[in-house]
């Protein structure tokens, strides 16, 4: 059998590249993916935790199904968000979207 | 054991080089295109964890909804085909020590703060176990997940609306 670790140092990596670009990226969609990433290396937690745990109640599993939906709202609202930034600023670039920032 | 083994690692190697090319693409519709690939490796992963059911909830959500949904949206807000000239913002050194930062700090926590679990030989067949759990002992999480789709899906609409 795979020893846990494996998978545990596997969702580390994902993760952190998730947070580097969603750091990094200039393009508000980029970053979007960036962050479905790092929800992806959650998830990967959760399953590995569910599989490698005595006790084979599944609750990593049931968590694993409310990220995705939650992942899924997320990405609707800031499409529409992105939508809206690109009808009011012609771009997606978040560093050049200042409006806000004192 | 060992194709086990060898299976983990190709899919690990090949959802890694996705993420990489998702992080550091230049062009925004290949970093998409990699982030299917992406995903379709965590959905392999999963099927190695005995995950049948949400490596098919996997593909069929993100493969499927999520990633034509942020490909809409690259459509309507870029010009296919322009790689950008910058795609990275004025903070990489301070993102990259952070990330590796927070990395280390990851693989100490899974090294040294979780016990080598080993688990059931097998698990017991996931898809009416979720079905069930979802229904009774997770109904009330799933009643207000449902609600705040919904609400995130009208909020959606409302937002990308033109004004009249």
């Amino acid at each position: 059998m795979i020893p846990l670790s494996h998978f545990l140092i596997l969702s580390a990596i994902l993760f952190s590249v998730g947070v580097f670009g969603a750091l990094t990226r200039r393009n508000a969609v980029a970053i979007l993916m960036s962050i479905e990433l790092m929800l992806n290396a959650a998830n990967l937690s959760f399953v590995a935790f569910a599989r490698y745990l005595p006790q084979t109640q599944l609750q990593g599993q049931v968590f694993a199904i409310f990220v995705i939906a939650i992942a899924a709202a997320e990405a609707a609202v800031a499409l529409a968000i992105v939508l809206g930034l690109y009808r009011n600023f012609k771009t997606v670039n978040v560093d050049e979207i200042n409006l806000m920032k004192w | 054991m060992e194709t086990k083994l060898a299976i983990f690692y190709v899919l690990a190697a090949f959802t890694l080089w996705a993420a990489g090319i998702v992080v550091l693409g230049k062009n925004i519709v290949r970093a998409a295109v990699a982030l299917i690939f992406a995903f379709c490796g965590v959905a392999g992963l999963y099927v190695l964890l005995e995950a049948e059911f949400l490596a098919a909830v996997q593909v069929l959500i993100y493969v499927g909804g999520i990633t034509i949904l942020l490909l809409f949206a690259i459509m309507l807000t870029s010009r296919i085909g322009a790689t950008a000239a910058r795609v990275v913002n004025d903070q990489v050194v301070l993102s990259a020590i952070a990330g590796v930062g927070l990395l280390a700090g990851l693989c100490y926590a899974a090294l040294e703060g979780i016990p080598a679990l080993v688990g059931p030989p097998r698990l017991p067949e996931t898809s009416p176990f979720l079905g069930r759990a979802l229904l009774t002992t997770y109904a009330l999480p799933f009643e207000v997940v449902s609600v705040l789709l919904l609400a995130g899906m009208v909020g959606a609409i409302v937002l990308a609306r033109k004004e009249s």
